[in-house]
């Protein structure tokens, strides 16, 4: 008998919002816009931090003492900081691990979580309720709370913080894709692929998890502010980013002692991090308005 | 006799974002006191929100453009909100098509029908409460205590279609407008609902608009009745006349496509074609294009209602001439 | 009435079967995931004696399962182990500074809830008007806000440059001498009122509102925007318009008959925002050097004080699992649905 093929019924795929829909959208909205635009000058200075820095040695963590504690000038327009360091160019170097860090968690988290959220929610029975106890079990921990344990079990450091927050972090996926999967389920392409004796792998490869990609990045455009607000947290705590490199977090809390007279080293570096938070939130309401206007969750 | 309710010449529009949705195209009709009066039509022709634009429940994107509803001589139309409000559920009363979702899930049965009674009768908690007795026990409802004291998820639908009407007649309205009452129900509570219905109508002296999709509930209720089609009436009559002798094309039409025991093997009528979907924005009859009498001229104008009995009228250019 | 105590019985032994789940979990960081648990025991400055003698105590050439069963007796028996810093029992440390971060918690999240709840419905109530524009820029701007920074920008605003309000502590030093608060409650408010020590009251309620502002300004935030969206979808729902059809006054449908249906999901979402409030008073704590056990943990942290940590997490997590509990039961009590699935 010859193999049946592979893709016996066509994947019936609900993305009605094309990408061109989207950029439209976005366009069209002020909000929306400014947020993008805001990511993108930000992801340009990740990518160019070096070149974009005016002083990138002490971005890097070189120390000038002589301009310790240096107010805002011409030559450094956001001051410099307890070691001399030019505050503007530290902030332009801590773009990096603000955003590849938390854009490589909420990809980790997504590739952990929807798999094992669309197998449970596809599959039923004692599979569902194993994986839905784990995941119920992770997310009783108030999600700080784990990655601080976890950061510290692991010891001090970006990587580690970052590991943490994917352990935090991918339950939510999990989640989120079990209730989207059960709902797919009942569907008639779903019905028709399992006559057909398409494999069940298969049918949760191409039929279900193409299906759950706009909530998972609706949602994960949310989360990218949060965990970069967490990323943030763990460094002000001293769990993330080891001095002497420059992470905005980092920065807020060794001008924490100064905040009263030199008042610069934590604002700057506090205020980047709400700018860049702010982008992602509205641009996640703009996309969430877009994909289901109806979901508020 | 004065009429209870005249609508004259309703128009109602919708802002879409695909522009305006012309639902209601001069709607006509009377309702006389102590009658059972059918709206009848398709899903789409604009039964509903005639219903609704009577008490003036429409929701924000619909406009009133046009026209007057006349309720014991004063036009609704023309009055403050506060004013509409005193008449909800005091003078008219309207219950829906799905009482599971029409009644608040998180309070119960007996507080919801007590504060309609309290607000529009200005009783007590007491009385109000004996009065929600007495009506739930009118409705048939066994046990009335312990109903009042429910919550909706706990009754069934019938239970729930009943407890919808008792808080309809509560404060003894002079109209009671019933959206589908019947249609989400299984038919042998259908049967009961609707004998109840005509029980109370004639009990309580209240007139009833009938809105629904089925002839047969027309057939078994109703005194004088109005098909929609497009957002216009097509023809208006009493039960007797319109199911003997359909003068328009699209009553005949219906009328034909009801299924006849031993037609079995013959082939089942239908009328051709699709409802439109803005009639409004149609030139001339909004029934032509399906029409099998239709003339050149139908396309180009739009027949009023012509009069061809007692109470029968057609809107139709083939009633001109009787 | 016997349906509710049943729900409140199941939802028990969940939580109880978490609470186990959490000590596995807590378990197996503080004991199984470090490479050499007795050192970070017993602190960097031990010696290899010492650290073979922790290692005895710990159990830690068992195999794992005898560990664990070490570790639940420990637990119920209130040992959660020594501070490294302090060199008392970390339980102990815990119950001492719990109750000055409990006080910051409730005010913190009665704030939040006093202030999101009723913003978010009134926004749903004037929806697209100015009042909701204006509602809806708040809650982003206020999930979008750095706790830590907030706090620094309050102590530089209303202390350095307004001089309205105190920098930080929970009460001044001086009135330590002059108008001590007799402790009952150890709550200083609590304590302060029920002594009829009103100098000390205010003192606490002025050294109280930044960190509580600041604590509650990502939970106003996200239950402003919850509730609107709650309120909104209730608003759509037929039973509403039944209610408009009986002609039952505006106010009545809105703050009754619709909040009371859009109640539940904001509950569910207050219970959120109690975790982020959690972990949010370590930063509060820490800038506005509130003695609780925020900034008890935060030192801990910078000391990496092992037990501490895993005492205050297995804690932390713990009363999460209780408030959700309690959150739980309450829905439960308000919306009749509930307790019946």
């Amino acid at each position: 008998m010859a193999a049946i093929p592979v893709l016996a019924v066509e994947p019936e795929i609900q993305s009605t919002r094309t990408f061109r829909h989207v950029l439209n959208v976005i366009v069209r909205d002020p909000l929306a816009l400014a947020s993008t635009i805001v990511i993108l000058v930000f992801i340009l200075m990740a990518i160019f931090a070096y070149q974009a820095a005016p002083y990138p040695l002490e971005g890097a963590g070189k120390t000038n003492v002589a301009n310790s504690l240096l107010a805002p000038n011409a030559a450094h327009p956001l001051g410099a900081d307890r070691l001399g360091r030019d505050v503007l160019s530290r902030v332009i170097m801590g773009t990096r691990p603000a955003l590849v860090v938390p854009i490589g968690v909420v990809l980790f988290a997504v590739l952990i979580g929807a798999p094992l959220g669309a197998i449970a929610g596809y599959k039923g029975g004692w599979i569902d309720e194993v994986i839905m106890r784990i995941t119920d079990l992770f997310l009783a921990f108030p999600s700080l709370l784990l990655a601080m344990a976890i950061a510290t079990a692991l010891g001090r450091g970006l990587h580690n913080a970052a590991i943490a927050l994917v352990v935090s972090w991918w339950p939510w996926y999990t989640r989120l894709v079990r209730g989207v999967t059960i709902s797919l389920r009942e569907r008639y392409f779903v019905e028709a692929a399992q006559a057909t004796g398409v494999r069940d792998s298969v049918i949760i490869l191409r039929h279900i998890l193409p299906n759950t990609i706009s909530p998972i990045l609706v949602q994960a455009t949310v989360d990218l502010g949060t965990v970069i607000l967490a990323m943030g947290g763990l460094a002000f705590l001293g769990l993330g980013t080891q001095p002497p490199a420059a992470d905005w977090g980092l920065m807020v809390s060794e001008g924490r002692d100064f905040i009263l007279k030199q008042w610069w080293i934590s604002t700057f570096p506090g205020l980047t991090i709400f700018i860049v938070v702010l982008a992602f939130n509205l641009l996640g309401d703009t996309l969430r308005d877009i994909f289901d206007p109806r979901q508020y969750k | 006799m004065t009429a209870l309710l005249e609508v004259r010449d309703l128009y109602l529009e919708f802002k879409t974002s695909r522009g305006k949705l012309k639902a209601l195209n001069g709607i006509t009709f009377t309702v006389q006191p102590g009658e059972i009066f059918g709206l009848v039509g398709e899903t789409g022709c604009g039964k509903t929100v005639t219903g609704l634009s009577i008490l003036r429940l429409l929701p924000r994107s619909a406009a009133l453009v046009g026209g007057q509803v006349l309720f014991e001589g004063t036009n609704l139309l023309d009055l403050s909100r506060s004013q509409i409000e005193s008449l909800r559920g005091s003078k008219i009363a309207m219950i829906f098509q799905d009482p599971s979702t029409s009644l608040n899930p998180v309070f119960s049965i007996g507080s919801q029908i007590e504060r309609v009674i309290r607000q529009h009768m200005h009783v007590g908690r007491r009385q109000a409460h004996e009065k929600a007795c007495s009506v739930l026990a009118a409705v048939g409802l066994p046990d009335v205590e312990r109903t009042l004291g429910s919550y909706p998820h706990q009754l069934s639908g019938g239970m729930q279609q009943r407890v919808m009407i008792a808080m309809a007649l509560s404060c003894s309205p002079h109209l009671l407008i019933a959206d589908e009452p019947t249609t989400s129900l299984d038919v042998t509570i259908q049967a009961q609902i609707l004998k109840l219905l005509r029980e109370l109508q004639k009990k309580f002296a209240v007139s009833v608009i009938l809105i629904t999709h089925n002839l047969g509930v027309i057939a078994q209720t109703c005194d004088r009745l109005a098909v929609l089609y497009g957002g216009r009436v097509a023809e208006t009559g009493s039960s007797r006349d319109i199911f003997n002798q359909p003068q328009h094309p699209y009553t005949r039409g219906l009328m034909n496509a009801i299924p006849r025991p031993g037609g079995r093997g013959a082939r089942m009528a239908t009328i051709p074609g699709t409802v439109p979907s803005n009639p409004g924005a149609m030139t001339g009859c909004a029934f032509a294009p399906r029409c099998g009498s239709a003339m050149p001229r139908c396309s180009l104008e739009t027949p009023p209602l012509f009069t061809i009995g007692e109470n029968h009228s057609s809107a139709c250019f083939l009633a001109e001439r009787k | 009435m016997l349906r509710k105590l049943e729900f409140v019985l199941r939802r028990l032994l969940t939580s109880i079967f978490v609470l186990v789940g959490v000590s596995i979990i807590t378990f197996f960081l503080a004991r199984v995931v470090p490479s050499d648990p007795a050192e970070l025991y017993i602190g960097p400055k031990a010696r290899a004696a010492d650290i073979a003698r922790v290692r005895k105590q710990l159990g830690l050439d068992r195999p794992l399962p005898i560990q664990y069963l070490y570790y639940m007796r420990d637990l119920l028996r209130g040992d959660l182990g020594t501070s490294i810093g302090t060199k008392q029992p970390v339980l102990q440390e815990i119950m001492n500074r719990s109750t000055a971060s409990l006080e910051l918690l409730f005010t913190g999240m009665f704030l939040a809830a006093l202030i999101g709840v009723p913003l978010g419905v009134l926004s749903a109530r004037w929806q697209g008007k100015f009042l909701d524009v204006v509602v809806r820029t708040i809650s982003i701007l206020g999930v979008s806000m750095p706790a830590f920074y907030l706090g620094l920008m309050f102590q530089l605003v209303f202390f350095r440059n307004l001089h309205w309000l105190p920098v930080a502590g929970q009460i001044s030093t001086s009135l330590r001498f002059t108008h001590p608060i007799r402790p009952i409650t150890n709550f200083l408010l609590v304590d302060a009122l029920l002594t009829g020590n009103w100098i000390a009251f205010k003192d606490v309620c002025l050294h109280l509102i930044l960190p509580a502002l600041t604590l509650a300004a990502y939970p106003i935030g996200l239950i402003a925007r919850m509730t609107r969206g709650a309120m909104l979808e209730v608003l759509e729902q037929d039973y509403i318009r039944t209610a408009r059809a009986y002609g039952i006054k505006d106010g009545v449908v809105t703050y009754l008959y619709a909040l009371k249906n859009a109640i539940s999901p904001t509950l569910t979402v207050i219970g959120l925002t109690v975790a982020f409030a959690l972990t949010g008073t370590f930063f509060v704590e820490v800038i506005y050097a509130w003695p609780g056990l925020g900034s008890f943990t935060v030192k801990s942290l910078l000391n990496i004080d092992y037990p501490a940590i895993m005492g205050i997490t297995l804690f932390g997590a713990s009363a999460y699992v209780i408030i959700n509990l309690v959150v739980d039961i309450l829905q439960a009590w308000i919306d009749p649905r509930i307790s019946l699935k």
